[in-house]
Parts: structure tokens; sequence; C-alpha cells
């Protein structure tokens, strides 16, 4: 193994950490706080990448197109999330995890299908921003600053959402409904809305990421299903729920693929999973994580 | 907690509906479908009849014991692709394929199912799906054995030559003589699933459902109920997933896929999870109504999930849930009321 192999190696798997951390970080939060475990939360990825691509093509990809393109994946994602939770989710709280499984399993059907009548099956991608064009040259490899603008984005929104559950008055109300929601109700603290906002935020970020991946990958139908599987492991890895967990999750996962792929090219994909089952054998709640009730 | 200590292990008054022999009815009702059935029909009743025994095994779990299993398909594969490699591969015949499909697919839910039983609730779901996933990436990649993306084509049809032996059946065409075969050790093993349901041991479930804490208080060594019926489950799982190999000719990854688990949870929830025919009256639901719409619309999804969404909200119980909560109301508006 040469160095030029290793950094490439380390830069792929660095950049597909960063993108299932922006993925994962949603579902994990909306866990975490909620105990709801949303399959849906890879369609609202694919419902992003769908609408990146739409934005992009009305306005014409020159200049900051992309841009305003992840913003509005982003905004759109999250009021979609919003009218969901408001109209639907809110009626499940109470129920057994079962229901509330099948429940976002049905949104998964119903947003797969709803972006195969807008859009079609054809594989659509997108131009990446012209201002990240080109790559540095670095251990005698390439990376494309594309994918270094990931990898410096990811810790970014980490940071950003850790500090923010850590230390705003917001971050204190859910890591407090986590914790005990009927309590906190009890304390006076408007539980509805913070679930509401919370699951917002996710979707926010599922949305964004379903954009920010665009310039890398193609956008199909099907994107849903399979990056949600690869979220649950990341998640399960880092700990249902722990915020940090799921960024070190991402990385074990990112590079764990990368890596696998030198040594046994045919099982990478199983040494993932074989992580995970792993994991949840040896400690269920995570490496990260904390037993809860 | 002073509710009353009822005594669940009693045989409780048997109502005059329970004591209908209802598989061998349910056999005697369809069986003649392969003389007078079309080619469709046929069709399409060989695959309700296979995923029924899926559900219903499935159902062992999920309304039987209250386990959510999220990767019940992984032995339905197991079972598919055993089944399928003996028999495409090394030539086995179905006599000793079929029930060696069972034994794998029990196999790896005794060795999965050892790990699952240690966690509860939501994290029991996780680890059945990660197990599923592991069995999925296995055969989506290990391209020696199991034919990697590409599946296994042209599995054989089983011989079915000794039916001739028979009367009436030497006419019939090889789709309708696997129906029988199909239909055939498909009652067997519901019959078998409701013995084991009606049994002391099944009783033992349905307590360990209705209150783990208290089922394990009482002296049940719960892990080891759970742990059994999950490689019961399994076992006919596996029997189930042989059949479809059969009846589809090819085994392939997508056969134990996620999605496909959510798929039998929903025929298992259509049809209503409480009662023991359930599920496969959701599977009844589900295959009919997939191939109506699939003539008129390719957006079947659209319309399960939605179909979903009504079911969650509006009906819980599934279609035997409302059918017997209709027929309450019936018979209190009549007068009747019983106590």
């Amino acid at each position: 193994m040469t160095v030029s192999l290793i950094a490439a190696q380390l830069f792929s798997g660095l950049t597909t950490a960063m993108f299932l951390f922006l993925i994962a970080s949603g579902l994990s939060l909306v866990f975490g706080i909620m105990r709801v475990l949303n399959f849906a939360h890879g369609s609202f990825y694919m419902v992003g990448a769908y609408i990146a691509w739409q934005v992009v093509t009305w306005l014409h990809p020159t200049g900051g197109a992309f841009w305003i393109a992840a913003l509005a994946s982003g905004v759109g994602v999250a009021i979609l999330g919003g009218v969901v939770e408001r109209l639907l989710l809110r009626h499940l709280y109470g129920q057994e995890e079962l229901y509330q499984l099948l429940f976002t399993y049905a949104l998964v059907l119903i947003l797969g299908d709803t972006a195969k009548f807008i859009w079609g099956t054809d594989q659509l991608s997108v131009q990446g921003p012209p201002v990240l064009s080109g790559g540095l040259h670095l251990l005698g490899t390439i990376l494309p600053y594309y994918n270094l603008f990931i990898i410096v984005v990811g810790p970014a929104i980490a940071i950003g959402v850790g500090l923010m559950l850590s230390r705003s008055s917001a971050g204190r109300l859910l890591r407090a409904a986590a914790y005990d929601r009927e309590m906190l109700g009890a304390l006076g603290a408007n539980v509805g809305l913070l679930y509401t906002g919370m699951f917002v935020a996710s979707s926010f970020l599922a949305g964004l990421a379903g954009a920010l991946i665009t310039p890398i990958v193609s956008v199909v139908p099907g994107m849903d299903v399979e990056v949600i599987v690869q979220a649950f492991i990341v998640v399960v890895i880092g700990g249902l729920g722990s915020f940090w967990g799921t960024f070190w999750g991402a990385m074990i996962y990112g590079l764990t693929l990368s890596f696998g792929i030198l040594v046994f090219p045919e099982f990478s994909l199983f040494s993932v999973y074989a992580l995970m089952a792993v994991v949840l054998i040896v400690r269920p709640w995570g490496l990260f994580g904390r037993p809860i009730r | 907690m002073s509710m009353p200590i009822t005594n669940s292990l009693a045989r409780p008054a048997v109502p005059a509906i329970r004591r209908v022999p209802w598989t061998l009815l349910i056999f005697l009702l369809l069986a003649p479908l392969a003389w007078i059935g079309s080619r469709y029909s046929i069709f399409l009743v060989t695959e309700i009849t296979i995923d029924a025994l899926f559900a219903i095994s499935l159902n062992l779990l999920l309304g039987t014991t209250g386990l959510v299993s999220f990767g019940h398909v992984a032995y339905f594969g197991v079972g598919a692709y055993v089944c399928g490699i003996l028999m495409k591969t090394y030539g086995v015949s179905f006599a000793i394929a079929f029930p060696a499909a069972g034994l794998g697919a029990a196999l790896a839910a005794l060795v999965f199912g050892y790990f699952c039983v240690r966690l509860t609730k939501i994290y029991f779901a996780m680890l059945t799906l990660a197990f599923s996933q592991i069995i999925w990436a296995i055969c989506f990649k290990w391209n020696a054995v199991t034919g990697g993306d590409q599946g296994i084509a042209d599995v054989p049809f089983p011989d079915m030559q000794w039916m001739d032996s028979i009367p009436g059946i030497s006419g019939l065409s090889a789709n309708a003589r696997f129906y029988l075969l199909a239909l055939t050790l498909v009652a067997v093993a519901i019959a078998v699933i409701g013995m084991i349901t009606r049994s002391p041991f099944g009783r033992m479930l349905t307590a360990i459902r209705d209150n783990r804490e208290r089922a394990a208080f009482i002296g049940l060594n719960v892990r080891a109920y759970e742990l059994a019926v999950f490689v019961v489950a399994g076992g006919f799982a596996g029997l189930s997933g042989a059949l479809y190999g059969i009846f589809t000719r090819g085994v392939f990854p997508d056969y134990v896929f996620w999605p496909k688990s959510a798929e039998v949870m929903i025929m298992a929830i259509l049809g209503g999870m409480g009662f023991f025919w359930g599920p496969a009256v959701g599977a009844l639901v589900l295959v009919w109504l997939n191939q109506e719409i699939t003539n008129y619309t390719e957006y079947w999804p659209f319309v399960l999930g939605t179909m979903l969404l009504v079911l969650l909200f509006a009906l819980p119980g599934g279609v035997l849930g409302g059918l017997a909560g209709l027929y309450g109301t019936l018979r209190r508006r009549m007068g009747r009321r019983d106590a």
C-alpha cells in the first residue's frame, strides 16, 4: 500500500463520513428526543436532492444557482417535515413503536412514488458550484475542492448543532425532553412545539444533505431506501440519540467502508453490517450513547 | 398494581367459531381451483398461499409474542436461497431441499435470535433489521454461491410426475400441480402453527406478550421462550421462502432486502395481527390489490402507502379487527347482549 493510495482512501472515507453524518444527525436527534425511528428520513434526503436539481435547472447552472438550490432544498424539506409532523405524526406519539415505524414507512412509499411521478426515473445530475471545481494535489492524490468543502462543512455543522444543544435554552429544553417528556410538559414547556421544531430542523438537515450530495452522485429513485439503512448503521454504531456519537459513528462507517474495500473487496459492505451487529450485541446503546430505560 | 390475577394458562371456553377446522375448510375450498381456475387465478392464489404462510409465521412473533421483528425477511431469504441453490446448483430433489430450507432458516434464526432476544423493543427491532441486512449483503455480494446481484435464475420445478398416480391429477398442468403441492404444504404448516399457538407453549408466549415482567416473575424463562418462538417462526418463514423461490422460478437479493420485511408486516397488520388468520387475510388483500392496481397504474407503492396511513389512523385492528368490531356493534344493536 502506497501513501497515495492510503490518502485517497482516507479522503473518500472522510467525504462519505461527512455526508452520512449530515444525514444521520437528524435521524439521531429525532430518535433521541422524540423516540421515533424515522424511516422517511432517507426520503426527505431524496426529496432534497430532487428539489436541488429542479432549482438548478430553473435558474440555469450559472454562478450561485447551486447555493440557492441547496438552501431551497433545506427549506422545502423542512416545510414538508413540519406539515407531516403537525398533521399526522403527532397523533401517534403515545402509540406502540410498531405503528410509528409503519407510519414512517408509509411515508417512504408515498414520497418515493411522488418523486417518481414528478421527476421520472431517469438519472439526473447536477453541476457542482463552479467556485469549487478543480482539486488539491495532496499526498500524491487529488482531493476535489468540493469534497474538501464537504469535509469542512460536516464538522462545522456538527460543532454548530452541538453548541446549540449544549448552550442555548432551546437545546436545554430538548435535552430535558429526551430525559422526561411529561415532566418537562408539567413544568410548563411547550413540548409539542419543541417536537415540531425538532422534526423541522431534522428535515432541514436531510434536505440540505440531499442537495449537497447531488454534484457527487446522480439523483435516482431508490436513493432513499439505500441511504436510510446506511444512516441507521451510523446511528446504531454511535448510539441512537447521541449527537456526537453519530459524528464518530459516521467516521467509523466511512473509514471502515473505504479501507475495507482494500482488505476484502467483496465484503466491505458486509463488514459495516457486521460492525453494526457487533455493536448492537455488545453495547445496544452504541459506542458513545447511554442506556435508556 | 392490584389487578386480579387472571389465569391465562387455563383453557378458556372455546367459542363455536374456534371449533371450526378452518385450515381444512380453506384447503378444501381452494383445492378445486387447480381444475377450474384460470391460469391467472391459479397464479394469484399460489402467491397468496405462500405469502400467507410467511405472514402467519411473522405473526407468531408479532401478534402472539409481541416481538417486533423488522428482519423476518432474513429467514424467508435463507429458505429461498438454500432451496434454490440445492435444487439448481446441486440438483437435489425438492423432497430434500424443502425441509433443508426450513432447517437452514431455523438455524440462522437460532444464531441471530440468540443475540436478538437479549434486547427489547426498538433495539430488538433494530438488531433483527441489522441481521437481515447482513444476510442481504452476503446474498448480494457472494457471487460464487448466491449469484450476487443476478441471483439464481431458472430454479427448476420440483419433480411432480409422481402425482400422476393420484386420480384426477394426471391431466393438470405443471403450474396447477405446483399450486396443489404448495397449497398442501402450506396448509400443513399453518395447521402446525395453529397447534403451536394453542398449545401450553403458545399460551406462555401470549403471557409474555401481555406482561413480560410478570411472566418472568412467575418463573418463566422469557428469553428461552422468545428464542424458541423466534426459531420456529424463522423455520416456517424459510419454508415459505423455498416455495416462493420455486414459484417465481428464481431467487434474487431483493427477496432479502429490508422493504420486504415491512411488506410482510403490513400484511399482518392489514389483516389484523390480533387474529390467527389475520395475516392470511392481509396477504390475500395485499396480493390481490397489487395485481389489480398494477393493471391501471405503476404507482402501487403510493396506493400501498396511502392504504397503510388509513389503516394506522382509522383501522388499527386490521380488516378482521374492523369486522369483529362491526359484528359486536350489530349484536349490541339487536339487543342480544350476552355476559
